[in-house]
């Protein structure tokens, strides 16, 4: 497994995905940074205060984050999607499965070679967009580590459902099916708060479920949470902006985070099942 | 290293049955290969040779039946490092270098990592890519590819080596030199299974062939089981039955008018049967002697009940 997961790092640096990922990653924490110093300087021109300009901050930090999420599932669903495909279509997984390697070992060694990519990618993109928007602004998240946690386990949540589907499927239909579900789990999500302010009990049980079939909208609460100062719930409180998607009053409940975990380890178990029954 | 029995044969398999939906790839498999021989393993296309590899390497279970390989059943773990395979379908990670993809296979059989360098560096040297080590398989062609697997094959010293259609991508150099390294890896000790469509190979090289066809096999043994002994052939005048006699010391002849038959004989001999004929007074027109090839006899046994080309039900068969 640690051989077959090593491997996959090593493809990723070889085929200069890793060094892509870093440029990205750079050009994307230069342009934020640059946005976000002209956009307080403007503010502080027309003479606002710290606090509102750190409100502001902290929605602009939510907003990246929510973009970069969208960019780190992506990221997720296109590793995971040929992680399997590809080697099975291509013969490259044939020659390997005759030695006495097993399919579990395999699959979840290429898993973890990519979860380790996504993840180091989160970390170091999102540490260093944080850092260095709160040097230009002064504002830095009470617990950082929070939202990068949440934003790597939406990506380890997605990367897990397109390595089942590579099992199975071509790598573009797995990969366009995991993008379409994570879509449809975020937009559940947005129902059920609307749902919790229109007090429609229908939509918030929809949104709930969901959360449950697919929990990266749940743990998109833990990101969203973590980058807002304490202040912005305070002034929120019950308002109708509570039910904003850009906005948590709590963190996600532990067991939801439980069940991520759980949810992972089943899909990671469905994936060696149907590799293992697959004819190769 | 697991310890293999080297009592047990290299493989034995029993009424070996795989289905595909409708179609039997394989109906009722039975056949064993012998320790340090090379087997060769022929059929058209469709008549299950590949499933026949891919069911022994555990790639694919079969519908029923059993089968062995070096004393294990087959698709064991651990007896999967005693294996060497060249895939029909050869690919290794492009991006990797050809003595990257031989150490990752040495790691895979648990080669010491001391080893493994050393073990890869003797395989590219017996396959002719000592000098391309450095480069990335990507930038290979089809038969250096293949070169490269037949390398991974051989890592290791395997007690069994299984090669699925191993010079496809080869030129004739390569293909005398795979014929070289089949027989140095039996020298060795080590089972060949050769399956080919390149039916002089087979018989340039192999100890024993099985035929195969519809999923079964329908001729197997050494040459001369499948193909029959050498012969010669004579087509003489002037000579009569009652001369036989003389002929015998070279083998059962028979005579069926103008043309002498003896089976078996050496065909070193034949030019001192010839000369006992002229003594005799008999006129000598035309000599053959071999026997027949093993596409003839191939020919032979897999173009029974088979339909035309391009008939439906012919189809399923490629």
């Amino acid at each position: 497994m640690i051989t077959i997961a090593k491997l996959t790092i090593g493809e990723a640096a070889r085929r200069r995905v890793l060094w892509v990922l870093v440029i990205l990653a750079l050009l994307a924490v230069g342009i934020t940074t640059f946005g976000v110093a002209t956009l307080i300087q403007g503010a502080r021109d027309r003479g606002l205060g710290d606090l509102a300009i750190k409100f502001a901050v902290s929605q602009i930090l939510i907003f990246i984050a929510f973009m970069f999420g969208f960019v780190l599932v992506m990221t997720a669903a296109f590793f995971g999607s040929p992680a399997i495909a590809t080697d099975l279509e291509s013969g490259v997984a044939q020659a390997m499965l005759a030695r006495p390697l097993r399919r579990s070992s395999y699959l979840i060694g290429r898993w973890l070679g990519l979860a380790v990519v996504i993840v180091g990618y989160a970390v170091v993109a999102g540490f260093l967009a944080i850092f260095a928007v709160g040097a230009v602004s002064g504002y830095t998240p009470p617990d950082p580590i929070m939202p990068i946690a949440y934003l790597a386990g939406q990506a380890i949540v997605l990367l897990s459902l397109t390595v089942l589907l590579s099992t199975r499927l071509p790598p573009i239909a797995g990969g366009a099916i995991a993008v379409v579900a994570y879509g449809l789990a975020w937009m559940a999500g947005v129902l059920g708060k609307i749902g919790i302010a229109l007090g429609t009990g229908a939509l918030v049980g929809v949104g709930d479920a969901l959360h449950y079939l697919l929990p990266t909208d749940a743990l998109w609460q833990g990101v969203v949470f973590g980058l807002e100062p304490p202040l912005v719930r305070t002034l929120v409180g019950d308002t109708f902006a509570a039910q904003s998607p850009f906005y948590a009053d709590a963190p996600p409940p532990i067991t939801i985070v439980i069940w991520s975990v759980i949810w992972v380890t089943l899909v990671l178990a469905l994936a060696v099942n149907q590799l293992r029954r697959r004819e190769l | 290293m697991p310890r293999v029995s080297l009592d047990l044969p290299a493989i034995e398999v029993t009424d070996l049955r795989k289905r595909y939906g409708q179609v039997d790839a394989l109906a009722g498999l039975t056949m064993t290969v012998g320790r340090g021989e090379v087997f060769g393993f022929l059929g058209p296309n469709g008549a299950g040779k590949t499933t026949t590899v891919k069911l022994l390497l555990g790639l694919a279970r079969p519908t029923s039946g059993t089968g062995k390989v070096l004393g294990a059943p087959m698709g064991d773990l651990t007896t999967r490092r005693k294996i060497g395979y060249l895939p029909e379908l050869f690919r290794y990670q492009p991006w990797l270098k050809a003595r990257e993809v031989l150490t990752l296979h040495g790691e895979l059989i648990g080669l010491p990592g001391a080893r493994r360098g050393t073990a890869a560096d003797e395989a590219l040297g017996i396959v002719g890519l000592a000098d391309k080590a450095g480069e990335t398989v990507g930038k290979f062609s089809k038969g250096m590819q293949q070169r490269l697997g037949l390398g991974t094959a051989l890592l290791g010293e395997p007690a069994l080596i299984v090669l699925d259609e191993p010079t496809s991508a080869l030129d004739p150099v390569g293909r005398v030199d795979v014929r070289g390294i089949v027989r140095a890896a039996a020298d060795r000790g080590a089972a060949v299974f050769l399956n080919s469509h390149l039916l002089s190979e087979v018989e340039q090289v192999c100890d024993r062939v099985a035929i195969i066809d519809h999923g079964r096999v329908v001729a197997s043994g050494d040459l001369d089981d499948v193909l029959g002994k050498a012969e010669t052939q004579i087509r003489v005048t002037g000579l009569s039955s009652s001369d036989l006699a003389a002929i015998e010391p070279f083998g059962p002849p028979t005579l069926l008018g103008d043309l002498l038959a003896v089976r078996p004989m050496d065909e070193a001999r034949v030019p001192d049967l010839v000369a006992l004929l002229v003594s005799m007074g008999a006129k000598v027109h035309e000599v053959r002697s071999g026997r027949i090839s093993l596409e003839q006899r191939f020919l032979a046994l897999v173009s029974r009940d088979r339909p035309p080309a391009g008939t439906p039900s012919a189809q399923w068969l490629r």
